[in-house]
This record gives structure tokens, C-alpha cells and sequence, in this order.
């Protein structure tokens, strides 16, 4: 067994550095754009498929079956939110019908820089479920993991590392939540937080020290690796915590 | 060599543009002002002298015109009302009206340039212009080309408006921009600007002729125009809105758009005209209401 | 053409004197029906309480009612009649019949208008214009707009599963909208099943006893909606109830990240509307005049007691000076006076403390060196009045230029480049509204992109819509009030609230694929949302 980064607050604190900087421009990108790296996210993954599933089976105690059906399915993820991507705004997004004469829009932006807990489960497809849907919009990702199998969250890396994803956007500390969940909550530059499996104590933490900085808070359960590969774990409400929803009005005249 | 017209090189300046929506809220807003007892009182009487008591009719004779100027000097013979600013003619009216106010404040006003459509050679328009004035006019209520204006021909309308000016001599000189023809808030601004550029006393709405005449936004950015040139040059030009306005309480509120855009200075008969031909009589219904508080019958009153 | 020659050295000034004043126009209050004191409303029926507070009308310091102060005991009951109103009718009510009571409630509203926006004025010191042709209105139309939101609640969150109401909703207002912001938070509540104990602020608390008169009135069923009164203590009463499933506050920011903190652990959920230090960025190539309008409308709307105003005028450097030119003579025009007189722009403070604040920040804007714009006004002897003000020469390290005021007071600074003027007004916690004025389209969208704000006035300032989403970035707040964006804080989609079958507790190589059960992991670590 390798030995693993135990990611301190001054790593998380560098992490946010790099995770900001990353972010205008992460945003700034088209949509389409972003689809595009995600797809390819998912391309690389697949074409490492036998390596994942390998370090599924011999770290995490995967079966063979299961460790190439979450490897699939974490493809297929990334190009469900990939596909998401330019669509999104176009779901959620509305044209206001107001009574005056003003054209009305609101529009969803990305939160800005958004820390997330991963699940302790599915060490792939966890963490996979965790970031697309928060870089789909145009947030930038601090993603803590605490599992069993934490050497697979550094093979994503690499996957993420030649995919065309700029540096920063996707940020992976490996650690124990226990000893960072206090100084990610209190971190007045992140702007939205997402915890799966948190304990009580964690959440009462996270939001306590959260709401220093008026933080966005989303929790989620975790769930067994087959719930993680069902449907039900995806979804564009995933999307929904990390955007703000910015209304422009402009007067509609000559 | 033909020497240029000393307007040749005129380029407008740049005129801040106008937002329609806000603009119409601003005049909405104003004219939400609510104008009761005494300010209502002394805004009726305040609007008589600055009311343009106008007849414009293919029908006019000098008969008419006559009973016109006596409702000018006397607009109700059983009360001590002020008389109005001014009675506004066609031309050859001139010097019936010129006869019938002579002894009293009211000033003679008479439409020229070929009104209300402009359409004729620029010395034409221009001789007319000084007809009326050798015909005793004191003020000159001219016509901007509309076609010059919306080709973008600017410093030709700047051109015969200076032109025009000139010939009015020592007389006022009103000049219309008829913004029903000018379809934008934006076109109104510059047409203001140039009409004053080129010498107009005051800027006009309209000709009565067109609909829409005068609006309460028309009026606003008008004014608004105004207060930037007056800020600019120091030159304090007038106001008239005209056509349309038949009736005290939005005659009331033109007033507040003075009041509450260029202040003190222009609540004046030399400053601000209304022109209008049946306005009066509504004036001096309001005025008896609010004298007996009861409601009043126009069949009281004098056609004018 | 007469006199053509200007005098050479006028001060080109403008007068605005008393050449023609406008006679008082006061709004009669005679059709104000309102008895001595009322208490809370809860299940339907307005309750004695052990003790009353005055609710005083700001520009005279009288007493127009006095009312019941709620306690812990009082909101456990509120929350209690709504809890048994949820279960026993309004969850399980078709949408289609909820939007009956809440037609209405906005038709009865409507109805009564100018008896809500003259008590509305005389309890918050707002001018009746604003209350008669603004507030009043806004709210009928809220109430009119969620009506029709009730049955259609699956097209507003896309997506295969009916979407699920919360339970009991604890709503916190406060004084500078009082049956605006009710109506924010009933609306939307009311329309997707929830059943509320709303607390209004305690300096403003009267329209929405008038309000509760109306749901009486309108047959509602008893306990869907309840009203208690009182300061921060029954506030907190609310928040800390354990039988509340969801906070909505609107307020200050000092007080929502209270309010957050106290909910840490609750699995309560929260949207927080709060404060905001708005800025108005106008740009040299703007309709000036119309920007001029709407910065006065941004800053001295409501005697500036707005979330989202305009407070921070950023001006570009080339037409600086006309615009404050400009803004001098708007706000000589402008009149502070009684809030029932229908020329009133400007009414009075909501309050004693707040009046002291504005004070004390406007002093400390001098000291810090800014130049003061006041227009000579006369103010009434009574009451809490404060002239329109704005401060030159302001930089942005200014206390003034930083905190949120909530007062008729704005702060002016200029800017060269579009970059400076997005940074500046970015360079805030706050993140509510901003306003951008110029006539190049491009321009005023890449500013839009470029401003973390929740609300993008672009050639106008402070509009509002029921079918607007309105709501913050940053520390003004999370969560949307107007339009379908609306109806979300009040909706759990079921993937939001989806449960695991096999809540797990560790990794996967214990727990085969094939154990579904519930033994597998007897303590459950995670905890579901």
C-alpha cells in the first residue's frame, strides 16, 4: 500500500487559492465548451477502464462485476453532465412575463468556489457524482476524500489531467474530513459547500461555521455502490444548490 | 464663387440619448403630483397667461378671429381673469388680431413657413416668415422640415432654421419640431437641440395638425433639453407644448413638468406657452368650481 | 428670433423656490377601520395576549394600535395550528382548490387597497404614493400570480416526481416592505402546500393584522396561516421550534447568519433575503437623464429602507460632474413631508433606532471626509425625518461606501474603465442588486456577466414583479422570492429528498451487492437529507 497526502488546512486553504483563480475563467467558458472537456473526462476514463477497475478490485474490495460496472457508469455520468451542460440553463433558466414594459430574464451562474465532501462509498463513482454536477455550471471544486481506495481519487486526477480540464477547476484533497470539515466550513472565500454522508455533529459544524459567511449548504446521504450507479443518483437537482439565479432587466423601448 | 451659408458646417453635438420606458415613467410620476385648493387656484389662473389662445382653420374670418381676441383679453367678463399670453393666427389674420388686442399685454402669434407642413422652397418659407413680422406679429410659431430631419440632413434643417430665425427679426421666434412625425424620444432630443442651435426663443411640440400632438414625455425630454442648453450657453429658452391639450388637469400637470424640470424661472408666460383653442373654457370651468364649488356649464361661457 | 445673447456670467443655476407651491394634499385616513389592539393570529382566531407594545406611526410618534406580544408559548401554539392545518387539509388539498383561497385573498386585497396602503403609510412612515401605486398593488398581484402556481407545481421543477411540500414554514419579515414582504412569503407558500406562523417586524406589524382579517374573511382554513408578533426573541422562537421545517427570513444580514447558525444541525431548511450595498455603475454613453431618474428612484425610493438599493452611484469620470449637477437639482424637487400627502416623495424614518443610524453613519461620513449634498428642506417637528443626501469625494475604504446604510443616502464615486467600475462594485460581501446604465447593448452585458448580483437593473432601477425572481449572491442571502424561482424554497424535488434503501457504513467490500437490508448497517453513519 502507498502512502497517501493527509491534506492539512493550509492544503485545503491553497486548494481554495487555486480553486478561485480557476474559477472566472472556468465560467467564462462556453457551455458547450465545458460539455466538451467533460465528455472528454469521460473518454479518458474509459480508455483507463482496466486500470480502475483493477484498483476497484484489489483496494476496495470490489468484486470484478461490480468494479467494472462502476467504472461504466462513471463514464456515463460524466457524459450525463456533459450533456447537461448547455442545457441547463435553458431548464432552469426563465424569460419573466413581468407586467411593465422590461424584458426579464434570470439566468443560473455558478456559485463560485464550492467545497464537497465525498461519499465514503464508491471511491469512483462517489467522487465522480460529486464533481461533475459542480464544474457542469461553472463552479470550481475542492472535493475532500476520506475511503477506503483514496490512491483512485489521485488515478482521477491524472485522468483529469489530460482532458483538457484547466488546472484549478477540479482540486482533490485526500484527508480526514473530522480534521478538515471546521476550516472548510469557517473558509469565508468558499461560497457553497456540498456533504455527502455527513454525521449530525458534521452538518451542525459545517453550518455553524458556514453561516460566518452566509455559505450555501447541501447534504445528501450516502448510499450503497448500486444506488450510486442507479438513476436516482443523478440528476440536474444535483445542478440546482451551486448556481444563483441572476435576474436582468432591461426596458423594452425605442 | 457662391459664399456658404455660415451654417454649412453645422454638426449637431452629441445629445445624451433617451430611454423611452424611463422617460414615461418620469412623466407619469409627475403628473401624479396632486394639485389641489389654492395651487390649483393660482395654477388655472397662471395657466391663462400662458395659454397661446389659438385658431388654425381652413374656416377662420376675421369675425371669428375678432371674438377670439375678445376672449383673450376678457375670458370671463363677469370676473377680473388675467388675459392670455398671446392669440395665435394664421397670416393673413395678422392685422385683425393686431387690431383687436392693441391696448392690452396679449401678444400677437402667427403660424408661418408654410405651416403646418413646411413643404415649400426655403425662400419662400422665409419671406413668410418676414410678411408676418412687417404684418406686426410679435411672435412666430415656424415648422421644422421633418423630411431634412429624418434624412439626417441636419445641418439643413439647422440651416433654414437659422434662416428663418433671421427673418423673424425682433419677434419670437417658436419653432415646431412636430414629434408626432419624429417617431423617437432620441429624434425629438437633437431636433430640439438644433431648433436651438439655430436661434429658437422656444421649441414647440407640434402643429395640432398630427397626431400625436403634444405628450407629457414629449414635453419632459423637451425640457429636459432645454435645461441642458440653458446649463451649456446660459440662454433660457421656452416651452410650448401644443395640440391635444383640451382640459385643466393635464394642462395642471404640464405645469408641474415645468416646475419640477426647470424650476422658478420658466413658471412664466415669457418662458412657458400652452397652445390650445378650447383649453380656456375648461380653465374657467375649473376656476368658477373651485370659486363656488359647484360644478360649472360650459353653456356659461363664450366660444372664443 | 429675440434676444439671442446670454447674460455672460449667470450662474446658469436653476431655482427651485416657491414660485408655485403645491398646497397640501393629505390622503384621508377616515376609511382606516383598526380598534385599539389586536393579538396574534393563530388557528384562525385573533388571541388576547398578557402583554401589548404600541406600533407608532413614525411621522407624528403616536400610537395608532397597540399589539400583542407573542412568547415562546404563544408561537408553540401558531406552530402547533399549523402543523395540524398541514396534516389535516392543506398538504393533501388539490392545487387547484389552494388557488381559490389564494385568489382570493389577492382579489380581497385588491378590494381594500386603499385602506391597506393608507395603514401601510401610516405604520411605516412610507409616502401613500408609494404604498397606493406600489406596494398594495405588488401584493395583490403576488398573491394573484402563486394563486395560479398551486395546481401547476410540476412544470415548475422539471424532471420525472411530483414535487413535495415542506411542512410548517417559519417566515421572518421585515418593516420597510411589511405586506410586500408577507405577501413574498405567504404567496409562494400557501401555493405549494405549506401552512406558515409568519412574524412581522414589530415596528410595522398592523397591515398584516389587516392581512390576517382578510384570510379570516376569505374562509381559509384555519391554521394554514399565523401570525405572531413581537421583536428577535419570538423570531428566534419561530426559528428554534423544533416542529418548523423550514425558515424564511428577510432581513439583515447580521441577522440571517444568526438565524443560520442557529439552525446548524436542524436539517431545518433555510433561505435567507438580506442586505445589500447596491451599486449603480453609469456610464458616459448613458440616457442620462433617465439614469438620473433612476438613481434617485435606486436610492431614495422608501426613504432608501430598500435591501437592494442603489446606494453606491459609480459614475464615469467624463460625466461626473453633469450628473451630480444633475442629481442636486433632482433632489431640490424632491419633497419630505407627511407620508399621507400624495406629493410626498420622501416619507419618514421607520424608526427612532434607525433614524440614529442613518445619523451616525452620515456623521462618520464627514469625518472620513467625504462632501455632503443636502437640499434645503424643512422637516416636521415629530417624527423621524432625514433629507435625500449624497456624499462626493467618497472612497471606497469609506465606512459609507461599505455598509449598508438603509437610509436615503448614497455615496458617489467615479470610475475611468469598465474593469475598475465591475471590480468596485464587486468589491463588496454583499451581492443583492445592481444597476448598469448605457446605451451600448454588448457593454451592458458583459457588465450584467461580470457582477456577482442576484438582481441586474439594467436603464432602470428597483423594478419588482411577482414573476421576477429576486434574491442574492453572497452574503445578501440564498434562495429566490418571485416567479417559478420562487416556489423552490418551498419544494423538495424527490430526488432532493431521496433516501437510500441501505444507508451504509463503510466500504463496500463489507456490504455484498446483494444485502439489502437494513441489519447490514444497524447504526447509520450518514445522515439523509
Amino acid at each position: 500500500m502507498a502512502n497517501i497526502c493527509r491534506a492539512s488546512r493550509k492544503d485545503f486553504r491553497d486548494a481554495v487559492v487555486e480553486a478561485r483563480e480557476a474559477q472566472d475563467g472556468w465560467a467564462g467558458r462556453s457551455a458547450f465548451n465545458r460539455g466538451q472537456i467533460l465528455y472528454r473526462m469521460g473518454e479518458m476514463l474509459e480508455s483507463r477502464r482496466q486500470a480502475f477497475v483493477d484498483v476497484l478490485v484489489g483496494t476496495a474490495g470490489y468484486s470484478a462485476d461490480e468494479a467494472v460496472a462502476e467504472v461504466d457508469v462513471a463514464v456515463d455520468r460524466l457524459v450525463y453532465y456533459a450533456g447537461w451542460t448547455d442545457k441547463f440553463a435553458q431548464v432552469f433558466g426563465a424569460v419573466n412575463p413581468v407586467a411593465s414594459s422590461h424584458f426579464d430574464f434570470s439566468v443560473p451562474e455558478p456559485s463560485g468556489v464550492v467545497a464537497a465532501f465525498c461519499p465514503e462509498t464508491a471511491p469512483l463513482l462517489g467522487l465522480v457524482s460529486c464533481m461533475a454536477p459542480v464544474i457542469a455550471t461553472g463552479n470550481t471544486v475542492i472535493l475532500v476524500v476520506e475511503n477506503d481506495a483514496p490512491t483512485l481519487a489521485l488515478d482521477l486526477a491524472e485522468v483529469l489531467d489530460t482532458s483538457d480540464l484547466p488546472g484549478g477547476v477540479v482540486n482533490i484533497l485526500t484527508g480526514y474530513r473530522e480534521e478538515l470539515r471546521e476550516h472548510v466550513g469557517g473558509h469565508r472565500d468558499v461560497d457553497a459547500i456540498l456533504s455527502v454522508g455527513a454525521s449530525t455533529e458534521e452538518r451542525t459544524i459545517l453550518e455553524r461555521e458556514g453561516a460566518e459567511s452566509v455559505t450555501r449548504m447541501e447534504f445528501r446521504p450516502d448510499r450503497s455502490p448500486a444506488e450510486w450507479r442507479s438513476g436516482e443518483s443523478q440528476s440536474p437537482y444535483w445542478m440546482t444548490p451551486f448556481v444563483e439565479f441572476k435576474t436582468t432587466w432591461h426596458p423594452v423601448g425605442r | 464663387m457662391q459664399q456658404r451659408p455660415r451654417t454649412a458646417d453645422y454638426r449637431p453635438p452629441q445629445v445624451p440619448s433617451v430611454d423611452e420606458v424611463a422617460a414615461k415613467e418620469r412623466a407619469s410620476r409627475l403628473a401624479s403630483r396632486s394639485i389641489k385648493q389654492e395651487a390649483k387656484v393660482e395654477g388655472l389662473l397662471r395657466l391663462i397667461t400662458m395659454l397661446d389662445l389659438t385658431t388654425l382653420e381652413g374656416a377662420d374670418t376675421p369675425g371669428k378671429v375678432t371674438s377670439l381676441c375678445q376672449k383673450a383679453r376678457t375670458p370671463d367678463p363677469d370676473r377680473d381673469y388675467p388675459s392670455v399670453g398671446a392669440v395665435c393666427v394664421y397670416p393673413p389674420m395678422v392685422p385683425v388680431a393686431r387690431e383687436h388686442v392693441a391696448g392690452t399685454d396679449i401678444n400677437v402669434a402667427s403660424v408661418a413657413s408654410y405651416f403646418p407642413s413646411g413643404q415649400a422652397a426655403l425662400d419662400e418659407r422665409v419671406e413668410e416668415v418676414e410678411r408676418v413680422r412687417d404684418a406686426g406679429a410679435d411672435e412666430i410659431d415656424v415648422v421644422i422640415n421633418r423630411n431634412a430631419f429624418l434624412s439626417g440632413e441636419y445641418g439643413r434643417v439647422h440651416r433654414e432654421v437659422s434662416a428663418l430665425a433671421e427673418a423673424s427679426g425682433d419677434a419670437h421666434l417658436k419653432v415646431i419640431l412636430e414629434t408626432g412625425e419624429l417617431a423617437t424620444y432620441d429624434a425629438v432630443r437633437l431636433a430640439s437641440r438644433i431648433a436651438m442651435d439655430a436661434g429658437a426663443d422656444f421649441i414647440k411640440t407640434s402643429t395640432g395638425k398630427v397626431k400625436p400632438a403634444a405628450t407629457m414625455p414629449v414635453t419632459l425630454v423637451m425640457l429636459e433639453a432645454i435645461r441642458d442648453f440653458y446649463r451649456e450657453t446660459g440662454r433660457k429658452v421656452g416651452m410650448k407644448p401644443a395640440g391635444g391639450i383640451r382640459k385643466a388637469k393635464p394642462a395642471l400637470r404640464y405645469l408641474v413638468l415645468v416646475k419640477e424640470t426647470l424650476g422658478d424661472d420658466w413658471l412664466t408666460p415669457e418662458r412657458f406657452r400652452i397652445g390650445a383653442s378650447s383649453l380656456l373654457n375648461d380653465l374657467l370651468i375649473q376656476l368658477e368650481k373651485e370659486r363656488t364649488g359647484r360644478y360649472h356649464s360650459k353653456r356659461y361661457l363664450s366660444l372664443g | 428670433m429675440a434676444e439671442l445673447e446670454a447674460a455672460p456670467d449667470t450662474a446658469r443655476e436653476l431655482l427651485f423656490g416657491d414660485e408655485w407651491e403645491y398646497a397640501p394634499a393629505p390622503q384621508s385616513a377616515d376609511h382606516v377601520r383598526l380598534a385599539d389592539r389586536y393579538g396574534s393570529f393563530i388557528d384562525g382566531e385573533f388571541r388576547e395576549a398578557d402583554d401589548y407594545f404600541p406600533s407608532i406611526n413614525p411621522a407624528t410618534e403616536e400610537t395608532i394600535a397597540e399589539v400583542g406580544l407573542a412568547n415562546e408559548a404563544v408561537v408553540d401554539d401558531a406552530v402547533h395550528a399549523a402543523r395540524n392545518a398541514y396534516e389535516s387539509t392543506w398538504r393533501d388539498l388539490p392545487g387547484k382548490e389552494r388557488a381559490k383561497y389564494i385568489y382570493r385573498i389577492g382579489r380581497m386585497i385588491k378590494e381594500k387597497s386603499r385602506e391597506f396602503a393608507v395603514l401601510e403609510s401610516m405604520d411605516g412612515g412610507k409616502p401613500i404614493r408609494e404604498s397606493r401605486d406600489m406596494d398594495i398593488p405588488l401584493v395583490a398581484a403576488h398573491f394573484f400570480h402563486y394563486a395560479g402556481w398551486a395546481d401547476k407545481l410540476e412544470y415548475a421543477l422539471p424532471g420525472p416526481g411530483r414535487p413535495r411540500s415542506l411542512g410548517v414554514c417559519g417566515q421572518i419579515i421585515p418593516w420597510n416592505f411589511p405586506l410586500l414582504m408577507a405577501a413574498w412569503k405567504l404567496a409562494p407558500a400557501l401555493a405549494t402546500g405549506n401552512t406558515v406562523v409568519l412574524k412581522p417586524a414589530e415596528t410595522t406589524p398592523l397591515t398584516a393584522i389587516k392581512l390576517a382579517e382578510v384570510i379570516q374573511e376569505a374562509g381559509l382554513p384555519p391554521g394554514v396561516v399565523n401570525i405572531v408578533h413581537g421583536a428577535g426573541e419570538v423570531g428566534s422562537a419561530i426559528v428554534e421550534h423544533p416542529d418548523v421545517d423550514k425558515v424564511a427570513f428577510t432581513g439583515s444580514t447580521e441577522v440571517g447568519k444568526h438565524i443560520q447558525k442557529q439552525l446548524a444541525g436542524s436539517k431545518k431548511r433555510l433561505t435567507l433575503e438580506l442586505g445589500g450595498k447596491g451599486a449603480n455603475i453609469l456610464f458616459e454613453d448613458a440616457p442620462i437623464d433617465q439614469a438620473v431618474k433612476g438613481i434617485v428612484d435606486g436610492i431614495y425610493f422608501n426613504q432608501g429602507h430598500v435591501c437592494c438599493a442603489g446606494s453606491r452611484l459609480l459614475v464615469q469620470e467624463s460625466v461626473a460632474e453633469e450628473v451630480t449637477q444633475k442629481l442636486r437639482d433632482r433632489l431640490s424637487t424632491l419633497r419630505v413631508g407627511h407620508p399621507l400627502d400624495k406629493n410626498t416623495d420622501i416619507g419618514a424614518i421607520n424608526s427612532k433606532q434607525q433614524l440614529e443610524k442613518i445619523r451616525r453613519l452620515v456623521d462618520i461620513g464627514e469625518q472620513e471626509g467625504a462632501d455632503k449634498f443636502q437640499p434645503e428642506c424643512d422637516l416636521p417637528e415629530n417624527g423621524f425625518w432625514f433629507p435625500p443626501t449624497f456624499f462626493t469625494n467618497v472612497t471606497q475604504s469609506h465606512r459609507i461606501a461599505q455598509e449598508e446604510i438603509f437610509g436615503p443616502v448614497l455615496s458617489v464615486t467615479t470610475f475611468r474603465t469598465p474593469e475598475e467600475a465591475v471590480e468596485r462594485a464587486n468589491n463588496t460581501e454583499y451581492g443583492l442588486a445592481a444597476g448598469i446604465w448605457s446605451d451600448k447593448g454588448s457593454k451592458l452585458f458583459s457588465i450584467s456577466q461580470a457582477l456577482k448580483s442576484g438582481v441586474i437593473w439594467g436603464n432602470t432601477y428597483n423594478k419588482f414583479d411577482p414573476a421576477s425572481p429576486f434574491g442574492g449572491y453572497k452574503e445578501s442571502g440564498f434562495g429566490r422570492e418571485g416567479g417559478k424561482h420562487g416556489l423552490l424554497p418551498y419544494l423538495e424535488h424527490p430526488s432532493q429528498s431521496w433516501q437510500p434503501q441501505t444507508p451504509t457504513n463503510g466500504s463496500p467490500s463489507t456490504k455484498p451487492e446483494s444485502s439489502t437490508s437494513v441489519e447490514a448497517s444497524p447504526e447509520p453513519k450518514a445522515d439523509g437529507t
